[in-house]
C-alpha cells in the first residue's frame, strides 16, 4: 500500500488512475496549486478548488483511490493583487470542507514582497483551523528560498511537525530535518529528485520524516513516482520499514494531524461512501483480482473499442 | 417549471421534517446530543451565514459519518409527512446537516445561499444538498440549481435527485422529468426508486424510451428491462408490440420485464403476446413479481 502525498490529478487521465491503482496506491493529497497558466478571475479559482474536494475525489474513489486534497493560494497567483485577494476570502470555506488535510501548497516562487504576505496570511489560517501546512520550496535561488520558508514558519508560530516541506533536494534536507520540519521529496524527472538519488538519501538519512511524492502534474511527470520509488529502494536494500515510512506512514501520520484522514478510509469505509463516493481498491479486496486484466488496452495495436 | 401534483411538500412539513431529522439525529448523536441541541439553537438565532458554514463543516466532525438508523416506524413517519420519501440511504450527518439548514434563517432568499452552498460544496455536502429538496422553502426557485445537480457526472449526486426523493415528482416539468428518468437509465441507475415513476409517466416518455432500446440493439448492447415499464402503458399506442417481443425473447429479466409491461395493456396484441411466453404469464400471475423485484429472478 502507498500513499502519494503529493499529485496534481486534475492533469491526469483515467490511464493514470488504473496504473496507481494497480501499483498499489490506496491514497493520494492533491495540492491546490497553479494549473500551469494563470487564473485571471477569482470565480476560475474557486471552481477550481470545488473540483479539489468535490468532482476529482469522486473520480478517484472511482479507481479504488482515497482523494484527499489541501487547499491554499499558490505563490505564483499570490502576484496578482486583486486575485489573491479575493482568493483569501472564499479560503476559509473551502479549508473545512471533507478531505482537506492542509493548507497548501503555499509558499515562495520568486520570493516577492507579495508571495510573502499571503504565505504569512495563510500560515495564520492554518494555525487558527488547526491544519497541517505543505510549503512549496522554490524552484529558483532553492536553498536561500527553502531556509527563509522555515524562518517564516517559525516567526508565525507554527510547530515543525505540522509543516511539510515539499520538494527537497540533497542541498535543503539536512536543514529541513534538523529543524524538526517533515521533508517531502518530489520524484519529478528533470527538474526536481530521481528516484536513484531518493534511494541514496534514505540510505543515508534512514525514513524518519522524510516523505516520498510523485507531484506529478501537467508536465512531464511520473504518476508511479512513489511506487517506482519504493521498488528500487527495497532492491537496493533499504529496509522494508524504511520505504514503509517514506512510502505510506509518514504521510499518514502529518496529514492524518488534520482529522480528515484515516487508515479506515480505505481499509474499512464507512457505509455511505461504499454506496456514494468510493468504489473500493480491488488490491484490498483480495489481492491482485482483474485490474491488470487489459495490460493492452491502450496500445496502438489495439485496434478494438467497445 | 411547476405543476401542482398530489403529495407535494408545503412550507408547513418542513417545520416537521426538522422536528423528524431533529428526532432521528439525538437519537443517535450519543455524547454530542448537547453539542448539536446547543448548535440548532445558535442557528435559529443568529443571522450569520458563517455560523451555518461552520456548523457544516463540524458536524461530520462531530456526529461521525454513519448511516441513519432508522426503524420501520420512523419510515412511517417519513412517508406521512411526505408520500414518497425515504431516508432509507440518508447519513446521520446528512440528517443534521439539513435539520441545520432548515432551522437557519439568513439575510437572502434561500435560493441564493443554496446556490453558494452548492457552489462551495464537497461531494458529501452536494449529495446532503439535494437530498434536502423537498423541505426548503421555495423549492421552485432552485430550479437552476437542480437542473446542475441532474448534470452532474457524479452518480450518486445525481441519485440523491432522483432516488427516494419527491421533489422532482412534485416539481419537474414534463421535459425535465422524462430527461432524468432517461439519464438513469443511461448511466445504469435504477427506476425502481424514482418517486412517482408511474404516476408520472407519459406518452413522451414511453416513445423516448422506445427510440432508446432501438437504438441500444442497434449498437449491439444490451436494454435495461426496467425501460419496459414506462414503454408498458403506451405499447399499444406506439405500436411498440415488436420491441416487446425481442425483449420477451432476451433474459429472464428482460422476459418478466417484458411480461409485466404487457400486463399493463389488455389488447388483444399484448393478451397474445404473453400468452406466447406462459411461464412468465403465470408468474406474474401469481401477483408475487413486481417491478421491485423481477430481476431477483434469474430463471424462469
Amino acid at each position: 500500500m502507498y500513499i502519494d502525498p503529493h499529485a496534481h490529478m486534475i492533469s491526469r487521465t483515467t490511464d493514470d488512475y488504473e496504473a496507481m491503482a494497480a501499483a498499489g496506491v490506496v491514497a493520494l493529497i492533491e495540492p491546490a496549486f497553479w494549473v500551469g497558466q494563470p487564473r485571471t478571475f477569482v470565480g476560475t479559482y474557486v471552481d477550481y478548488l470545488s473540483s479539489l474536494v468535490g468532482w476529482e475525489r469522486f473520480r478517484a474513489g472511482q479507481f479504488g483511490i482515497r482523494h484527499y486534497c489541501t487547499i491554499g493560494l499558490n505563490s505564483k497567483e499570490a502576484n496578482n493583487e486583486a486575485l489573491a485577494e479575493g482568493v483569501m476570502e472564499w479560503l476559509p470555506r473551502f479549508a473545512m470542507k471533507e478531505g482537506v488535510v492542509a493548507i497548501g501548497e503555499i509558499g515562495y516562487d520568486e520570493q516577492t514582497p507579495l508571495e510573502e504576505k499571503y504565505f504569512r496570511a495563510q500560515l495564520a489560517l492554518a494555525k487558527e483551523l488547526a491544519l497541517p501546512v505543505m510549503v512549496h520550496t522554490p524552484h529558483r535561488d532553492k536553498k536561500r528560498g527553502t531556509s527563509r520558508s522555515m524562518d517564516v514558519c517559525e516567526e508565525m508560530g507554527l510547530d515543525p511537525s505540522w509543516v511539510v516541506i515539499d520538494h527537497n533536494n540533497e542541498e535543503t534536507v539536512r536543514e529541513t530535518l534538523d529543524r524538526g520540519y517533515w521533508a517531502g521529496f518530489s520524484i519529478y524527472p528533470s527538474t526536481k529528485m530521481g528516484n536513484a538519488r531518493m534511494v541514496e538519501l534514505l540510505r543515508y538519512y534512514g525514513g524518519d520524516r522524510i516523505i516520498v511524492d510523485s507531484a506529478c502534474d501537467w508536465g512531464i511527470s511520473d504518476c508511479l513516482g512513489v511506487a517506482k520509488t519504493a521498488r528500487l529502494a527495497l532492491a537496493s536494500g533499504i529496509d522494508e520499514q524504511v520505504v514503509r515510512q517514506v512510502t505510506y506512514a509518514n504521510a499518514l501520520c502529518v496529514y492524518g494531524k488534520s482529522g480528515q484522514m484515516h487508515e479506515s478510509d480505505w481499509l474499512d469505509p464507512p457505509g455511505i461512501d461504499q454506496r456514494t463516493l468510493y468504489e473500493g481498491n480491488s488490491i484490498l479486496r483480495g489481492g491482485r483480482e482483474p485490474r491488470i486484466e487489459h495490460p493492452d488496452r491502450h496500445a496502438a495495436d489495439d485496434l478494438l473499442i467497445d | 417549471m411547476t405543476e401542482t401534483l398530489p403529495g407535494r411538500a408545503t412550507a408547513a412539513s418542513s417545520l416537521s421534517a426538522t422536528a423528524l431529522l431533529c428526532r432521528w439525529v439525538v437519537r443517535q448523536a450519543a455524547a454530542q446530543e448537547t453539542w448539536f441541541i446547543t448548535a440548532l439553537d445558535h442557528l435559529q438565532t443568529s443571522a450569520d451565514e458563517r455560523t451555518l458554514h461552520l456548523f457544516l463543516g463540524q458536524v461530520p466532525r462531530r456526529l461521525g459519518k454513519a448511516d441513519l438508523e432508522l426503524t420501520p416506524q420512523d419510515l412511517t413517519a417519513a412517508h406521512a409527512l411526505l408520500p414518497g420519501w425515504s431516508p432509507l440511504d440518508w447519513s446521520l450527518d446528512g440528517a443534521a446537516r439539513i435539520a441545520g439548514l432548515l432551522t437557519f434563517h439568513g439575510p437572502r432568499p434561500f435560493a441564493a445561499l443554496f446556490e453558494d452552498l452548492v457552489r462551495t460544496a464537497d461531494a458529501r455536502e452536494l449529495i446532503t444538498l439535494y437530498r434536502g429538496l423537498s423541505f426548503y422553502p421555495e423549492p421552485a426557485a432552485l430550479s437552476a440549481q437542480v437542473g446542475a445537480g441532474l448534470r452532474s457526472n457524479i452518480r450518486a449526486v445525481f441519485e440523491a435527485i432522483a432516488h427516494g426523493n419527491p421533489y422532482p415528482r412534485d416539481h419537474f416539468d414534463l421535459h425535465r422529468w422524462n430527461h432524468m428518468v432517461l439519464k438513469a437509465l443511461f448511466i445504469g441507475s435504477r427506476l425502481a426508486p424514482i418517486v412517482g415513476i408511474d404516476q408520472r409517466n407519459n406518452p413522451e416518455l414511453a416513445r423516448i424510451l422506445l427510440d432508446y432500446a432501438d437504438e441500444r440493439w442497434a449498437a449491439g448492447r444490451a436494454v435495461t428491462p426496467e425501460l419496459w415499464r414506462c414503454v408498458g402503458p403506451c405499447v399499444d399506442a406506439l405500436g411498440a408490440y415488436a420491441a416487446l417481443q425481442r425483449a420477451m425473447a432476451g433474459s429472464p429479466a428482460e422476459r418478466l420485464a417484458a411480461g409485466l409491461a404487457l400486463s399493463q395493456t389488455d389488447t388483444p396484441s399484448a393478451r397474445h403476446l404473453l400468452a406466447s411466453a406462459p411461464e412468465t404469464a403465470a408468474l406474474i400471475d401469481t401477483g408475487r413479481v413486481g417491478w421491485g423485484n423481477f430481476h431477483h429472478y434469474e430463471a424462469i
